[in-house]
């Protein structure tokens, strides 16, 4: 026995955890989604999703050595944030993009704050709102049509109003002109056609499983699902916040989503289309920006989808994922402040 | 045997009666748990702290040089909350000096040289009349025998057993849960001496003048629920109540949630509630104390770990050094990083294996380098898997950023002092943040500022 004995305060034991154990356990949650990417839009998304990994890698080295502190891009924390940054960009754009998305993601919205934990914001997110204020062109239009289907998740009629766009931006546009009072019959006829198309069973099956144009990483529902059950297997996440954040958007936009009265909306193709599914498990989830509080958590995913469908519906932008996240973010130290949870053996104030 | 307590691994065991929060460690009992109590040696010589119990430490009453027998007072009680002790050897008094104390630092202890003779003192005599004792006399009983809570606080028993007249009593519990991984003291005890541990319940039960009592016991130990249920006769209120394997299952206020659905108030004690919970090893203490008219001079201690040549439940005397139990149990064979006083979770580390046996030590566990983790905390992840495991509802992320930032008044609002310490905030935290001792800090300088602000209003009164 040696003679010299290690004293330190209890517990002597731990759980076999730790950060990089939860971190590369969302990489791995992630990989489905990185090889159906390939698979719908080519070796290009690889090559885009390794080139901001790189770059979050070497901007966190880089910070860190000059900031004198350990590099710890082993904790794969970088490599979470370069992935999730790719997947929030559309597959045509060309190699700076991500670049430019990550070295900002990471020293803009993580180092500056002080490195992982210390950062309000989810970096990746904040990556993407700034490619997006950068080069909006880039980021709005450089689609590719899914391997095996369109753009728009919708076999095409040739019609003007669905020329280039993702299904949400689809949506968009007929909604407007069916609301648009100088809209012709002749339009509005078609813009209800391309809706009800919209709405088929084909275009959810599409949506489903990914055969449609968007972010890189966003489309599949079904190979993003596969991951999220790995995470919640894991309790890498919280359910609470994909629950209350997906149940909001599908009760909200069926309520006010539909172009005929309350009531009419198609839920299941707001939850299906864009990057909900994506942001609400890998991005809303993100433990570091989200409230700690087992109430928290829950205004924090009604705040999102509230938000979402608001901007998905009444807003400029067709997607509205990445600000309400980023805009709960922000909110999220107010909440975690007003909804500490009740001790054990607390008694109610009175009165 | 029942199937609900004996699948502890499956579904049933989420049926069993339990608390909110907690964490699943290794139980680890296996090295010991079905090892029967063996009489450890007599010590050479007995080194006896003076400050064995919360509460003020006792003050020798005999000298160097005092020849003392088995169970003969040798310190008295200096106030309501403290005990007195008894010479746990025969032999002679050979010093009162400063030694080290396994709950830290050097304390003052009573030494005696033991002459090998355990020769008991008159004083020790079985009474007959148990039926008729009164609930003071048995009071008397308990606090002259010196007795302190086994289960690790060591809070004395007289002073649990004396509520107010505004908060009368109508449960008592034993606590067997023993949910610290690694130790089966208590598991032992219920399988070898079960008549024994319901005879001090019914002691409790008399003292307190009330008729429920429950004995609490996790899952886990199937024989223990098994063997106190067969000793309990028919018709009985002592119920036996198997609870679901979860630590920290023993906490006493989760032990009372988990048997009567009754919250004990933040700040609060069990008799706020009705309720007074005492160890099952202070249970057969105190039917020692009362029939047999024995003092505390002796407990249990689980001396494990994988270190460890041939780990041991040893029936070893107070003031029995740690390094002859550990000879006792074959030594040591591979390498040990920490030597523990109780159990993983909630144990003191020990710098030395000098430290003596004392009433509260329920078992000294050696851990191999690979077991116990040493590295350097990384940032918190605020991944709220503390929150979620906090049995007493926290946010121990917030309380341990605000120990830092030494805002101690901010913590003792956000429930530093509800704090239990259990360990399990820290024991799941992945970035190996070290929330205990941050708490413990926090509270020490709450207690430090409470004690100066009250000598404060002292002085101006007297001005």
């Amino acid at each position: 026995m040696s003679d010299r004995l290690i004293v330190s305060a209890s517990p002597h034991i731990r759980e076999d955890t730790s950060v990089p154990k939860v971190m590369y356990g969302v990489v791995i949650s992630l990989l489905p989604a990185i090889a159906g990417s390939v698979y719908f839009y080519g070796v290009r998304s690889l090559y885009l999703i390794a080139l901001s990994c790189v770059a979050a890698l070497a901007t966190e080295a880089v910070i860190q050595r000059a900031r004198r502190v350990p590099v710890t891009i082993g904790d794969g924390s970088a490599l979470v944030t370069g992935i999730l940054l790719a997947f929030n960009i559309p597959p045509g754009v060309p190699w700076w993009i991500p670049v430019a998305g990550s070295v900002f993601a990471i020293a803009i919205g993580k180092q500056v704050f002080g490195g992982l934990g210390y950062n309000p914001l989810n970096p990746a997110l904040l990556g993407r709102a700034f490619l997006l204020a950068s080069w909006p062109v880039h980021m709005t239009t450089m689609w590719l049509p899914a391997k095996g289907g369109t753009l728009s998740g919708i076999s095409l009629r040739g019609v003007d109003v669905v020329t280039q766009a993702t299904p949400l931006a689809v949506l968009k546009k007929v909604s407007t002109i069916i609301a648009d009072p100088s809209s012709t019959t002749h339009q509005i006829v078609q813009a209800r056609e391309v809706l009800t198309d919209l709405g088929s069973v084909d275009t959810m099956v599409n949506l489903f499983t990914g055969t449609v144009g968007g972010c890189i990483g966003e489309t599949s529902v079904l190979l993003l699902l596969i991951g999220a059950v790995y995470l919640l297997y894991k309790h890498y996440i919280d359910w609470k916040i994909p629950a209350t954040y997906i149940g909001t958007v599908a009760v909200l936009s069926w309520i006010f989503g539909g172009s005929s009265g309350f009531f009419t909306g198609n839920a299941l193709f707001h939850v299906l289309a864009g990057g909900l599914v994506l942001g609400a498990f890998y991005m809303a989830t993100d433990m570091v920006t989200s409230p700690v509080s087992p109430k928290g958590v829950v205004i924090f995913g009604v705040g999102c989808g509230v938000l979402t469908t608001i901007i998905r519906l009444v807003g400029g932008y067709p997607e509205g994922v990445s600000y309400s996240i980023l805009l709960m973010n922000v909110a999220t130290p107010l909440i975690d402040r007003h909804t500490r949870p009740r001790k054990f053996g607390e008694v109610k104030k009175s009165g | 045997m029942r199937a609900a307590y004996n699948d502890v691994r499956g579904e049933q065991n989420l049926r069993l009666k339990t608390f909110s929060g907690g964490v699943h460690p290794p139980a680890a009992k296996g090295l010991t748990k079905g090892a029967a109590i063996v009489e450890a040696s007599l010590p050479g010589s007995a080194i006896i702290p003076l400050r064995q119990s919360l509460g003020a430490p006792a003050r020798p009453c005999v000298e160097v040089g005092d020849e003392v027998q088995v169970g003969q007072k040798i310190a008295e009680a200096t106030g309501f909350v403290s005990v007195p002790l008894h010479a746990s050897i025969a032999g002679k008094i050979t010093e009162i000096g400063r030694f080290p104390h396994p709950v830290g630092g050097e304390q003052d202890a009573i030494v005696i040289e033991g002459d090998g003779s355990d020769e008991w003192h008159e004083s020790v005599t079985p009474r007959e009349d148990v039926e008729s004792l009164s609930a003071d006399e048995i009071r008397d009983a308990v606090q002259d025998a010196g007795l302190v809570g086994l289960g690790g606080a060591a809070f004395p028993t007289r002073v649990k057993l004396s509520p107010p007249e505004s908060k009368p009593i109508d449960s008592v519990i034993l606590n067997g849960a023993e949910c610290e991984p690694w130790l089966t003291a208590d598991h032992r005890l219920m399988v070898e001496r079960p008549e024994e541990i319901l005879g001090g319940l019914r002691v409790f039960m008399k003292a307190l003048g009330c008729e429920r009592g429950f004995v609490g016991i996790e899952a886990n130990k199937p024989d223990a629920v098994e063997a106190m249920r067969k000793a309990i006769p028919k018709g009985s209120k002592i119920k036996v109540v198997a609870l679901q394997v979860k630590y920290p299952q023993g906490a006493e206020k989760q032990l009372i949630h988990a048997i009567l659905k009754r919250a004990v108030p933040a700040g609060g004690l069990p008799m706020d509630v009705g309720v007074v919970v005492q160890n099952v090893g202070t249970s057969l203490a105190a039917y020692e104390a009362v029939h047999l008219g024995r003092p505390l001079v002796r407990r249990v201690v689980t001396v494990t770990g994988t270190p460890l040549a041939s780990p041991s439940n040893f029936m070893a005397r107070i003031g029995t050094p740690v390094s002859a139990l550990v000879e006792q149990a074959g030594g040591t064979t591979g390498d040990v990083s920490k030597v523990i006083s109780g159990g993983p979770m909630m144990g003191v580390a020990q710098f030395t294996l000098d430290v003596p046996v004392i009433k509260g030590m329920s078992g000294v566990l050696f851990l191999s380098p690979g077991e116990t983790d040493v590295g350097t905390p990384d940032p918190c992840l605020r991944c709220a898997h503390c929150v979620h495991s906090c049995p007493m509802k926290l946010v121990p992320t917030t309380i341990e950023k605000l120990v830092m930032a030494e805002k101690i008044d901010e913590a003792v609002s956000a429930g530093l002092l509800d704090c239990i310490e259990c360990g399990s905030c820290a024991y799941v935290c992945p970035s190996r943040r070290r929330l205990v001792q941050y708490f413990k800090y926090g509270k020490y300088v709450a207690n430090e500022r409470r004690k100066a602000e009250a000598a404060r209003a002292e002085g101006k009164e007297a001005a």
